[in-house]
């Protein structure tokens, strides 16, 4: 069953065409993993998905309702979480304050709030770093936190934005393990990731652009040994 | 359950209610009334440049506006101004609304720019609307309280609701997500928060208490022109000085930024003339340079260094 659906997107900044006539359907529980060289437009597709960047054409479809229309922030109140490349930590408030803005999404209430901060705190291994003020964070922290926010507004769809980028081997197999265990949660998961290693282990199904346009479409084994795939990673000598 | 803030809260009340009983002199009770209405604007203005991050510098406008409010009810309809109270909050709101409207199209300087070009705009239209407003030649009302103990106790309690409000509001919902805002606005709206409309609920009740600050001033100075009550540098950038000088985004901080500015304007003034506005901007730079986040926001710096003095330890930090 598809929960996302892209039908035929296009972005267009002046005269670039950072993403040009793309189609895809994310299925509920998947970890959908999106690939491309540098500036192939996979940033780009989630600030269209989040609504950050209004789409010049297309159509994309959430649970069978057209999104592509709806203001920023209804896309996260209607069950859509995301995280940003370069990370956006809250930064002077502590861990447990930036978990807390995300989890207000649902209630009104601030024990409620804190409850379920600590919860998600827990879950993605902060416990230690509570009280830490966001900006002192080093790194893979941060990028965790920005996972944990995101999570708190309780999203069906999360889409993660090179998590594992600038991580040590350790910490990406630690971030790795997190993402698994949301999407054990039942959450469906749409990664961008430069690491083919990362994006092997974990994705059902891999998407492959370049220049904004899909080049492969699959299993991951298939998607990396496609010869447009090696061909835009590697030069035409390989392909 | 008394903690040591509820307790600092009380003896903050009891004094601040003692204190026009101890100080009688009309003199230094003028000068406790005018720190209550300074600390009045700059609670007002924390809201919602100090919590939510959208600095004004403007504020005048709805200082201005509630000044207005209550003078003209009694230039043109002789009414009393003490309908100013009731008639200048609503009016400075009704003002924010096209100014929020405008200004939060943009962001970080460029709003605190705007905001300053829309202040100038009301002193230019009051000052030239002179059918209207009586222009330079401002308004002058006969008060019909002459006791400046009534004026204090109406200020306090003016003063005390602006503290609870904003207390209210920075410790709900609301403000966890002005101050998501005002650390990054992109995060905030990926977190669902509607971000205009939050910054429009710290603009309104700023606007609000602003205004009501404006109709008592007019009520107690009793004389107020379009230089004075829309004034850029005294009124707009002041307010931004007194709170930085008392902790941005603290809950006392503006109160004990108007305080110093108000108590060190007059210890100077007769010393130096209208320079004396020159020791509080050397302050400010100090304040900045060794207690960035203000007086209130840095305590347990100050506490440090006091405690180190009394050991009699020398160093740095």
């Amino acid at each position: 069953m598809g929960i996302l659906e892209a039908r035929g997107i296009t972005k267009r900044f002046g005269g670039l065409t950072a993403v040009n006539d793309l189609s895809f359907k994310v299925d509920k529980g998947e970890i959908f993993g999106i690939i491309g060289p540098n500036g192939s437009g996979k940033t780009t597709v989630f600030n269209m998905i989040s609504r950050f960047f209004p789409i010049t054409a297309g159509e994309i479809y959430f649970n069978d309702k057209r999104i592509d229309a709806l203001p920023a922030h209804e896309i996260c109140k209607i069950g859509i979480g995301r995280t940003f490349q370069v990370v956006k930590p809250l930064r002077r408030m502590t861990v447990q304050e930036n978990v807390m803005a995300g989890a207000f999404l649902r209630t009104s209430n601030i024990n409620k709030a804190r409850n379920k901060a600590a919860e998600i705190i827990k879950f993605c291994n902060l416990d230690g770093y509570r009280s830490r003020v966001a900006k002192g964070l080093p790194i893979p922290l941060r990028k965790r936190l920005e996972i944990a926010r995101a999570l708190a507004t309780e999203p069906e769809l999360l889409l993660l934005d090179e998590t594992c980028a600038g991580l040590n081997p350790k910490e990406s197999e630690a971030a790795i393990d997190l993402i698994r265990r949301i999407r054990d949660t039942g959450v469906t998961i749409i990664i961008i990731e430069h690491i083919m290693k990362v994006m092997m282990g974990i994705s059902d199904r891999i998407l492959a652009i370049n220049f904004g346009k899909e080049i492969a479409m699959g299993k991951p084994q298939e998607v990396a040994n496609h010869p447009e795939v090696i061909k835009a990673y590697l030069g035409e000598a390989y392909a | 359950m008394l903690n040591k803030n509820t307790l600092m809260t009380i003896v903050f009340v009891l004094v601040a209610v003692a204190l026009p009983v101890i100080i009688k002199a009309p003199y230094q009770q003028h000068i406790l009334i005018l720190v209550i209405i300074w600390a009045t604007i700059g609670t007002a203005w924390n809201l919602l440049s100090g919590y939510a991050g959208q600095v004004s510098f403007g504020h005048a406008a709805f200082f201005g506006v509630g000044a207005y409010s209550a003078g003209l009810l009694t230039l043109h309809y002789g009414l009393s101004p003490w309908w100013g109270l009731a008639l200048g909050p609503v009016m400075a709101m009704l003002i924010a609304l096209p100014i929020g409207a405008i200004a939060f199209r943009l962001r970080g300087p460029y709003f605190a720019l705007a905001t300053l070009a829309l202040g100038e705009i009301f002193r230019l239209m009051f000052l030239n609307a002179t059918g209207f407003t009586n222009g330079a030649k401002g308004i002058l009302i006969m008060p019909a309280i002459t006791s400046k103990i009534v004026y204090y106790y109406i200020g306090l309690g003016m003063l005390a609701a602006t503290l609870l409000v904003t207390y209210l509001i920075v410790h709900s919902k609301i403000g966890y997500y002005l101050v998501s805002i005002r650390e990054d606005q992109d995060a905030a709206t990926s977190l669902g928060i509607p971000t205009t409309f939050y910054k429009n609920l710290a603009l309104l009740p700023s606007a609000l208490f602003t205004g009501l600050a404006g109709a008592f001033y007019m009520n107690y100075v009793t004389f107020i022109d379009p230089d004075i009550v829309f004034n850029l540098t005294d009124i707009s950038i002041m307010v931004i000085l007194v709170v930085m000088l008392g902790g941005v985004a603290t809950t006392w901080g503006p109160t004990i930024g108007a305080a110093l500015y108000i108590i060190m304007g007059e210890l100077f003034r007769t010393t130096l003339g209208p320079a004396n506005v020159l020791v509080f901007g050397i302050l400010v730079c100090l304040i900045i340079m060794f207690l960035p986040n203000g007086i209130a926001g840095e305590l347990d710096v100050i506490k440090r260094i006091t405690q180190r003095k009394k050991a009699g330890l020398s160093g740095g930090v």
